[in-house]
């Protein structure tokens, strides 16, 4: 739907304001960044911010730690299955390295145990790529033009970002093999946006000193995926298993990770997959709409890795924080929650109140940026309200136009021009209306720089992970993450399976563990998990779907 | 308010996204022939789902841009066939639709390695983009406007790079390939053009081999040995003492402070 009549009057008052914020721009003026003093002052009305949103987790390796009720109501809540009901001799497939999670981080994990030798099979629950990194637009960090940035630059940033939590092996294998992962994408064909020597082209992100941020248009994580996918099906070593999510980690009397128990979404089968190592990639939990906000995430970001790597003793860190993503689109409803990149902030693009007036600096950390909205929406009464009773802030698109020539807007962000056009919208020369949106999960399962858990046997890699990131990702410093890690992990892995797997009788003891501890902390609940799929059904269709049990596709 | 992924209670996991609050005005559609009324302005994903459908298939990103949720519809009183993403297109009054989630298509096998940056490697492995017919039908169909078939005249003329560019915004749904008379899989073809273009035509980076060489070679061992043995106080001081690359700044700009680089 196209802006309203009165929406359509208050972008009168941002056009007012424009050729003097384009001429500051241009003179290089731009609202100041925020002291530390600032940041800690406005971080008090980011959603994290608040206890109420957050209960302590009662059983599992990271009792006693305060995370979201919605992950908590995860953690606390029973298996899909009844474990005496599984006949462990029953196997359906072996292999050498079974990959749980058919993203960017699985996907880089196959090729890289493949190419040690690895018989690799990449069990995903919806189809191979259906991922978070699909989605990824604005790009990916690396510390390659060595005349002005350097990884030591690169750390300082992500430590930054991260409130210098971050975990420092993590950051520096992190930064340190940056550039070698852009120049391995290169060599598989990425097409990435370059200049005409075949420099690639860099842009700024929220917490970069340096304009480190590769990317491939606006579609920098369709091109990743689609590439390293199009590579993996071509190796005769990598299969993948589509519709197949893993629901529960299997171990070995030694207590080592020795397969999965995975759920035919399609027959509701469950079938045993038996492999030498594991790894874990399913990604993040967007779509858990955390205090209910609107999500950019895919379909499957569900957090189930968190429950499988939980359950069967992996503890979790930093999932007190999530990530929400200063621009998600408010308006049209119908793109509610949409990302809208960074990058358009990095091209020029002010962030504007009710008023058509500047109030936070463009590049700001993401939670300083989004706590920056949420203050000015509800605390200052500046946001702009739309038909359906929201608020949102104006993000400038037409200055880009102004800035750097008529046509540049359509050009390099021809996923959201187009997205908009639709609904009778053109950015080039109207301004969007973004609101923040829940976008990342900057914590997760702990593991080391190998890709190493506390189980032998289990490896993890990209946003089910935890340490990184510290309390809060930069933009560019996943796909880096899923890249690095997830061939860290895929190499491991295989070595691990040639080397270090020990055969020893199959088990499902830790789930009957679990579901003990559970009852004796006093937790009753027909809640299971994991939740593979959220519900988007119309609570007054459900209320006649009188034998269906709706937890995912459990029925 | 329609669509709603917002408006959710705290502490529940189960969400209600097409839970409409305002004056909601119901109209008819027809999945696979057969009539519900949802509320107008919902997508037909959405709307699907509030008639009670719950996808397995059909579902990705929910965002336009991994091309699960293909779409084939028809309006009435039109000969028409439309198509579109499920997540995208909104629901008309009468629309008769099915979704096409998954639509057979031949892809090729390769040792991307081994591939010369030459059109006949594309001819060897998809001899049927000559069976093109040049009907266009692949082009009116594609949800994302890719010229798709003059990306595949472009390969049967050898211009590999042109047909790299065409198809850029390609998010291989499939649906060009179900209107094929030829029977291409045009998708696959496509994604191999964009990565032989990627990879072996358009100019390389110098610029990250040498990176990743420096790095290799221990460059930067030391200063970040120190960075990771040292406090969080001592961090924020270097932290806020960075110099920032101005915004507007050209390729050529370097930093003042070199002692890092
Ligand atoms: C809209 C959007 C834009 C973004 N933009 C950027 C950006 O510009 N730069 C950047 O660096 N990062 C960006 N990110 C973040 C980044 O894309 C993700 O964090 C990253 O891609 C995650 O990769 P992953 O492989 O860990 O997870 P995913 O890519 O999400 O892959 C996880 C896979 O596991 C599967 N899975 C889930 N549960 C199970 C199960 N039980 N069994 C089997 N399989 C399962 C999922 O279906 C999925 O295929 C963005 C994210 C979003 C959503
Ligand atoms: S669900 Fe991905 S394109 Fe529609």
């Amino acid at each position: 739907m196209p802006y309203t009549e009165e929406l359509k009057r208050l972008i009168k008052i941002v056009e007012k304001t424009r050729a003097e914020r384009v001429a500051r721009k241009r003179r290089g003026e731009e609202f100041p960044l925020m002291s530390m003093e600032e940041r800690a002052e406005v971080l008090k009305y980011h959603p994290d911010y608040g206890e109420e949103g957050r209960r302590e987790i009662k059983v599992g390796p990271s009792k006693g730690y305060r995370v979201a009720h919605e992950i908590v109501d995860l953690l606390e809540a029973r298996s899909r299955v009844d474990p005496d009901a599984v006949d462990l001799s029953q196997i359906h497939v072996e292999t050498d390295v079974l990959i749980i999670g058919g993203g960017g981080a699985g996907t880089a994990a196959a090729l890289l145990a493949e190419e040690q030798g690895a018989k690799v099979i990449i069990a995903t629950k919806l189809r191979h790529g259906d991922a978070n990194t699909m989605m990824a637009e604005g790009g990916i960090q690396a510390a390659a033009k060595m005349e002005k940035d350097s990884p030591y630059i690169h750390y300082l940033d992500v430590m930054g970002g991260g409130h210098f939590k971050n975990v420092p092996e993590l950051v520096y294998t992190l930064v340190t093999q940056a550039p070698d992962i852009i120049s391995w994408l290169e060599g598989m064909g990425l097409m990435f946006s370059k200049l005409p020597d075949g420099r690639l082209k860099t842009m700024h992100g929220g917490g970069t000193s340096r304009k480190r941020m590769h990317y491939a248009a606006d579609i920098t994580g369709i091109d990743i995926m689609r590439t390293i996918r199009d590579e993996a099906r071509n190796r005769p070593r990598i299969s993948a298993m589509e519709f197949s999510p893993a629901v529960e980690l299997i171990l070995n009397e030694h207590g080592h990770c020795v397969g999965a128990l995975l759920y035919n979404m399609e027959t509701e089968e469950y079938h045993i997959v038996k492999a030498r190592a594991v790894i874990l990639a399913t990604g993040g939990c967007g779509r858990l709409h955390i205090q209910g906000y609107m999500t950019t995430n895919h379909y499957g970001a569900t957090a189930d890795g968190l429950v499988l790597g939980y359950r069967a003793g992996v503890g979790v860190c930093f999932l007190h924080t999530v990530q929400y993503h200063p621009t998600g689109a408010v308006f049209p409803e119908q793109l509610e929650g949409f990302l809208i990149t960074e990058k358009f902030r990095a091209a020029g693009a002010n962030i504007l109140n009710i008023d058509g007036e500047q109030f936070v600096n463009e590049r700001e950390p993401r939670d300083v940026e989004a706590a920056a909205f949420i203050r000015e929406c509800l605390v200052r009464g500046k946001g702009v309200p739309t038909p359906t009773g929201k608020l949102g802030v104006w993000l400038d698109s037409p200055m880009i136009d102004i800035l750097h020539g008529e046509g540049t807007v359509e050009r390099e962000f021809p996923g959201k021009f187009i997205a908009h056009k639709r609904f009778g919208i053109d950015i080039s020369k109207e301004p969007m209306l973004v609101y923040p949106t829940l976008h990342y999960q900057n914590g997760g399962l702990e593991y080391n720089a190998n890709g190493e858990t506390v189980i032998p046997g289990l490896f993890i890699a990209g946003e089910v992970s935890g340490g990184v990131h510290g309390e809060n990702r930069l933009m560019g410093n996943s796909l880096l993450d899923i890249m690095v890690f997830g061939r860290i992990a895929g190499k491991n892995a295989a070595i691990y399976a040639q080397e270090k797997a020990k055969k020893g009788k199959l088990t499902l003891d830790h789930v009957r563990a679990y579901h003990r501890e559970l009852e004796e902390a006093g937790i009753v609940t027909d809640r299971v998990a994991p939740m593979l799929l959220p519900d988007y059904t119309d609570p007054e269709v459900r209320k006649r779907q009188l034998t269906a049990y709706y937890v995912g596709t459990l029925r | 308010m329609s669509g709603s992924e917002t408006e959710k209670e705290a502490h529940t996991t189960a969400t209600e996204e097409a839970k409409p609050e305002v004056a909601i005005n119901m109209i008819p559609v027809f999945v696979m022939g057969k009539r519900y009324d949802v509320p107008e302005g919902l997508t037909i994903m959405k709307a699907m789902e509030y008639a009670g459908y719950k996808f397995i298939r059909g579902a990705g990103c929910r965002g336009g841009v991994c091309g699960a949720c293909a779409t084939v519809y028809r309006k009435a009183g039109d000969y028409k066939i439309y198509a579109g993403l499920a997540c995208q297109t909104v629901i008309e009054p009468n629309m008769y639709l099915t979704q096409i989630p998954f639509y057979p298509a031949n892809r090729a096998e390769y040792r991307f390695e081994e591939l010369k940056p030459e059109p006949e490697e594309i001819f060897k492995l998809y001899p049927e983009v000559f069976r093109c017919l040049a009907c266009n039908a692949c082009t009116k169909v594609c949800p994302m406007d890719v010229e798709v078939m003059d990306a595949i005249a472009a390969i049967k003329k050898g211009d590999i790079a042109k047909a790299a560019e065409l198809t850029f915004s390609c998010i291989q749904c499939g649906l060009c390939a179900s209107r094929c008379l030829g029977e291409l899989p045009q998708y696959h073809i496509f994604q191999l053009a964009r990565r032989i273009y990627g990879a072996k035509i358009a100019p390389q980076a110098e610029h990250l081999k040498q990176a990743a060489q420096a790095v290799e070679e221990g460059k930067y061992e030391k200063v970040l040995q120190e960075l990771m043995g040292m406090g969080i106080e001592d961090l924020k001081i270097l932290y806020q003492e960075r110099e920032i690359e101005p915004e507007m700044a050209g390729e050529d700009w370097e930093p003042a402070d070199k002692r890092h680089l």
